[in-house]
């Protein structure tokens, strides 16, 4: 035991001198980073569009910035919460069942992540107005979808269904069967035991979805902006809204609605970082 | 973060399901049906869609919007743009997974959460940020236009933005996989007397393989499909800076939906391939 850590503990020291490269690769990577992300996103902290900070506050508290925040933050709440619990379904499907067709099924579920968002966005639109398949369906209900907020939920529920998939779907596979062969035992019915001992486990990598899922439904643009119908402080999403401000060379305007969009963005990402050590953490 | 789930994962054992821990058939049947009616809903019925409106006109309509001059430089342009930014990232991928994993340094999961950032940028700030920087505006808008450089609303800036959302797929790829190898390999390699390039082509590019090409493929699947970041810095110039998925965007505008469609079902092709490939080569890795 204590020999096998001295060796590993020589072996990591050693491995800083033993393989050649370091200076090459790391070099590549730091300039490359900076060309590529780093430079051109701090452009949006040093711009010289003459954005000063009464302007920016001007900006960020003007009514239709703020609808374009509700409208894109509600959505993508409401999506990934669907998809949630669709996500937590296909993933019990998919790991807990055989039935025929089932690697086609698998593969269809990263179909979001590999059909450009425009194709998705025309497609959900053709399928969701007044004279598409469903729509068609819907208007005589009463029910609008396409040009509304619950279009926009559909194609961001679209595009962020595998990431509760993906996430949910390791960490089902891993998990112990004999405690709820245990808790089956001490007389739980089956969906006594699936609340109480597989959903607790299931709620880190949950989490972690749902989080995703919300993250990239607030930037998302391809999939919404078709399906939206863009009316301004009604369906207009905050990415769309830089669009606009760009199209109208108001510079500065873009450039402190995408500072406020980039800071919740990595609010997120601080929060999706953190749960994935908790999940890595309790998947252990 | 947000864009890809890793091929690599732990590997799945198979469940030993004793009747207490399963549901009755008729529960399962039912979950299995409803599941297979979400997925039906949600992701195949817009593939279905996309292939009846673009043939609802007639197989005439169809390929004459795919032979369509604008629709075949539209074509070659997103092409073309794969084909540069592809084997930057690539390069990229390998330099920094080879820099994150084989040495201990520190501030390394910061490089790493760097090295993701793009995934957590909205697509549009993608593109923003070039204008800000190559823009008439931007910092060296006056120097550029002095030379009478075009970079945005120009090929070179639809390749930057490209060049940023896909910059984190091949290296996430590859880090995590490369960190589970270990080094001990490559170190047995130089003891025996290997070279750096020996090392990597003979020991380290064979272990990471079928990772380093799925990382591509779905670096070559977002590259070839991006539309926010694209559509800012292109101009939108009809022949000139259109990709396939600005092209769909045009027609759409223009209520050619059947030829907006026929469009978008090569695009169709592009994400069925790489679900294809990408399925394929997670078995591979599982075996």
């Amino acid at each position: 035991m204590s020999v096998t850590a001295t060796t590993t503990a020589v072996a990591s020291t050693a491995r800083r001198k033993v393989l050649p490269g370091f200076g090459l690769t790391m070099g590549y990577t730091v300039l490359y980073l900076s060309l590529v992300v780093l430079l051109p996103l701090s452009a949006l902290l040093f711009n010289s569009t003459g954005l000063s900070w009464a302007k920016f506050w001007d900006v960020a508290t003007d009514a239709r910035v703020l609808a374009s925040y509700r409208v894109s933050l509600s959505t993508a709440a409401a999506a990934a919460l669907a998809d949630a619990f669709l996500g937590l379904l296909l993933a019990w499907v998919l790991v807990r069942y055989e039935f025929p067709g089932k690697r086609l099924f698998d593969a269809l579920i990263d179909l979001p992540f590999a059909l450009p968002t425009a194709v998705a966005g025309v497609s959900l639109t053709a399928l969701y107005a007044n004279k598409g398949w469903i729509g068609s369906w819907l208007e005589p209900l009463g029910l609008k979808v396409a040009f509304t907020p619950i279009g926009i939920t559909l194609a961001l529920m679209f595009i962020g269904i595998p990431f509760v998939v993906r996430t949910v779907q390791p960490v089902l596979e891993e998990l112990d069967r004999d405690m709820e062969e245990a808790s089956a035992t001490l007389g739980a019915g089956r969906w006594r035991t699936f609340r109480k001992i597989v959903l607790p486990e299931l709620f880190p990598p949950l989490l972690t979805g749902f989080s995703l899922a919300f993250a990239r439904g607030i930037g998302e643009f391809g999939s919404v902006v078709f399906i939206s119908g863009n009316m301004p402080m009604r369906t207009e999403i905050a990415p769309l809204l830089i669009m606009s401000k760009l199209e109208q060379f108001d510079y500065a305007g873009a450039t402190a609605v995408a500072l406020l969009l980039l800071l919740i963005s990595f609010l997120m990402l601080l929060v999706i970082n953190t749960l994935q050590r908790w999940v890595r953490k309790t998947s252990r | 973060m947000a864009g890809t789930v890793p091929l690599y994962a732990p590997q799945s054992r198979k469940s030993v399901s004793s009747p207490a821990t399963q549901e009755s058939a008729v529960v399962k049947w039912l979950l299995i049906a409803a599941a297979g009616l979400v997925l039906f809903w949600l992701i195949v019925l817009p593939l279905i869609v996309v292939l009846t409106e673009s043939l609802k006109k007639g197989v005439d309509v169809y390929l004459a919007a795919l032979t369509d001059p604008d629709a075949r430089s539209a074509l070659r342009l997103t092409l073309l743009v794969a084909l540069i930014t592809v084997p930057l990232n690539t390069i990229f991928g390998i330099a920094a997974a080879w820099a994150v994993t084989k040495f201990r340094f520190r501030g390394k999961g910061f490089l790493i959460t760097l090295i993701d950032l793009p995934f957590a940028v909205s697509p549009v700030i993608g593109g923003l940020i070039f204008i800000l920087v190559f823009g008439a505006h931007g910092w060296f808008g006056p120097w550029l236009s002095a030379h009478d450089i075009k970079i945005v609303f120009a090929i070179p800036g639809i390749i930057l933005a490209t060049l940023f959302v896909t910059f984190p797929f091949v290296a996430r790829e590859l880090i995590p996989l490369m960190e589970d190898q270990g080094t001990q390999e490559e170190e047995a390699a130089i003891t025996l007397g290997a070279k750096g390039w020996q090392i990597f082509l003979r020991v380290t590019l064979p272990n990471i393989k079928w990772g380093l090409l799925y990382g591509i493929i779905l670096c070559n699947a977002r590259a070839m499909g991006e539309f926010g970041a694209v559509s800012v810095v292109s101009g939108h110039i009809r022949g000139e800076t259109n990709t396939l998925p600005l092209h769909v965007e045009i027609l759409y505008n223009e209520y050619q939906f059947s030829a907006s469609f026929a469009v978008a079902s090569l695009l169709l092709l592009l994400a069925l391939v790489t679900m294809i490939l990408k399925s394929w080569l997670s078995r591979k890795n599982a075996h």
